[in-house]
């Protein structure tokens, strides 16, 4: 009987291979045909605007706190409003991981990950990414979210004017 | 005078077609084997250079001859450098003998389509696939490396142990036919393969030409995750790539060899006797490329003991049993 099991055990593996030689291969030849990446993709870092066409980012160093490898920089600076931004904001790519801390770290949702991942380059320097290039036009995902519609204190809108928000204390009127 | 001279030219230009024959077919090979290999696990394989990848053999011989060619400080210089030059020679001169065609008449001559008809073709061919292993054992040995000494030390039990299965395989095939010349061999096949009449010594034969061409079930000798490379661990270059192509100079000779000695050789019907023989060797070729896709390396001990305890007693009773029925056919 154990004859017969190993008999058996020697052909049937010519069988499997014969068969998958007639299958088609799951290659997904690269340059010329592109796999989908799924929405949540984890690729090229970006720098989303909130509705109002303004920058998201508010400078606080969350991000490249955040970051494991430290291919986040900035400087931040406060616009005469008291809108905090970035001076600059520089992503070196070569150094990136792809792992998506900073964009958790975000409290203003405003660096994103998209699904691009045709990074590579011959010039070394052409993967450092400044701001003028990580910025885009749109929101990107979350399209509603403008942080200081929500938590800004007299930024965006006047103190108190922001949904869900009450009016300020009048200090004054509150004495027994 | 002037036959003479004729004769030389035939030679020549036989000379120069099979070589150019074999090399190129051993290129492709490599090929084809990828190809193959690669569709067997649902891949492309290369697809890159060329239409289909067709011209990837040239690709890899530039990168090849481009290469350094690196000698180990302390190898021993003049064996390590003629290692691969007896790997290739001795698979290249074997194939002197092979009958690949049917007597061709051209002009009122008959031109046979084997570059040498000996009388002892078979103990030739022997003689050269033993010699092959000094190729292989010199070089493991002169490059005063742990890994290709172990190599080399590999294939030469192993090719010694299977020789000997190989050489009991064929007696009975010459004892049926009468002859060790190749030709009267492959003339004793008219009506029947010997496959069908010797299928016993045929299926040793095929095991052990897989063990002789150190092919996987039996690639002890390079058994890449043990050994890196086994005994060309050392070499680059086109010193890399003449143990390479000797190696399928090598599979297309014992393809040519199992052809001839139990298919049939180039007897067929409807085509050319050449096209009937290309067609059992790339047979053949696939065949064994089938096994590499399928079948895992075995054990070393496993294929020394399958050698001597199961292989050879197996060939000494069929000789038995070949001999007792030849006479008491008489």
């Amino acid at each position: 009987m154990s004859l017969w099991r190993d008999i058996k055990g020697t052909i049937q593996p010519f069988w499997v291979t014969l068969r998958y030689l007639f299958c088609r291969p799951v290659t997904i030849c690269y340059p010329e045909q592109k796999q989908t990446p799924a929405p949540r993709y984890r690729g090229r870092l970006i720098l989303t605007r909130d509705p109002d066409g303004e920058e998201r980012c508010v400078a606080c160093y969350l991000c490249s706190a955040a970051c494991p490898v430290d291919c986040i920089s900035m400087q931040a600076t406060e616009r005469e409003d008291g809108r905090r931004y970035a001076a600059w904001f520089r992503i070196n790519f070569s150094r990136c991981i792809f792992c998506g801390l900073c964009t958790e770290a975000c409290p203003t949702l405003a660096i994103q990950m998209t699904a691009d991942y045709e990074l590579a380059t011959r010039e070394l320097l052409q993967v450092v990414y400044e701001k003028d290039e990580l910025l885009i036009d749109g929101c990107g995902k979350n399209a509603q979210y403008n942080f200081y519609r929500l938590a800004g204190i007299g930024v965006a809108a006047p103190r108190g004017a922001n949904p869900g928000e009450s009016p300020p204390e009048d200090i004054k009127s509150n004495l027994p | 005078m002037n036959d003479v001279l004729l004769t030389i030219i035939l030679i020549v230009i036989k000379l120069g077609l099979v070589l150019g024959t074999v090399l190129s077919l051993a290129a492709y090979m490599v090929l084809a084997e990828r190809k193959v290999l690669a569709r067997m696990q649902m891949r492309h394989g290369p697809n890159r250079v060329g239409p289909f990848g067709l011209l990837q053999p040239l690709a890899d011989l530039i990168k090849l001859l481009c290469k350094e060619d690196l000698i180990p400080e302390r190898a021993d210089r003049w064996v390590f450098m003629l290692a691969p030059a007896i790997s290739v020679g001795t698979a290249l001169l074997a194939f002197a003998v092979i009958p690949f065609g049917a007597p061709l008449q051209i002009f009122g001559r008959t031109i046979e389509l084997v570059i040498c008809d000996l009388n002892i073709g078979l103990l030739y061919l022997f003689a050269l696939s033993s010699l092959a292993v000094y190729g292989v054992a010199l070089g493991g040995w002169a490059s005063q490396s742990k890994f290709a000494l172990l190599g080399g030390l590999r294939a030469m039990a192993q090719m010694i142990s299977y020789e000997l299965a190989l050489g009991l395989a064929i007696v009975p095939v010459v004892m049926a036919s009468k002859s060790f010349s190749l030709t009267a061999i492959v003339a004793s096949q008219q009506s029947l393969p010997n496959a069908l009449r010797h299928p016993l010594a045929f299926l040793i034969f095929v095991i052990a030409i897989m063990a002789e061409s150190k092919r996987t079930p039996f690639d002890m000798p390079e058994a890449e995750n043990e050994l890196v490379a086994g005994y060309h661990t050392e070499y680059s270059g086109m010193r890399f790539g003449m143990f390479f192509v000797g190696e399928y100079v090598n599979l297309i000779v014992l393809g040519s060899m199992l052809t001839v000695l139990f298919l049939g050789g180039w007897h067929g019907p409807f085509l050319p006797s050449v096209g009937w023989f290309l067609i059992k060797i790339l047979a053949v070729a696939f065949f064994f490329i089938w096994v590499r896709g399928t079948v895992p390396r075995l054990r070393y001990d496993q294929l020394m003991a399958f050698g001597w305890k199961i292989l050879v007693p197996l060939g000494l009773l069929n000789i038995l049993v070949t001999a007792v029925w030849l006479l008491w056919r008489g």
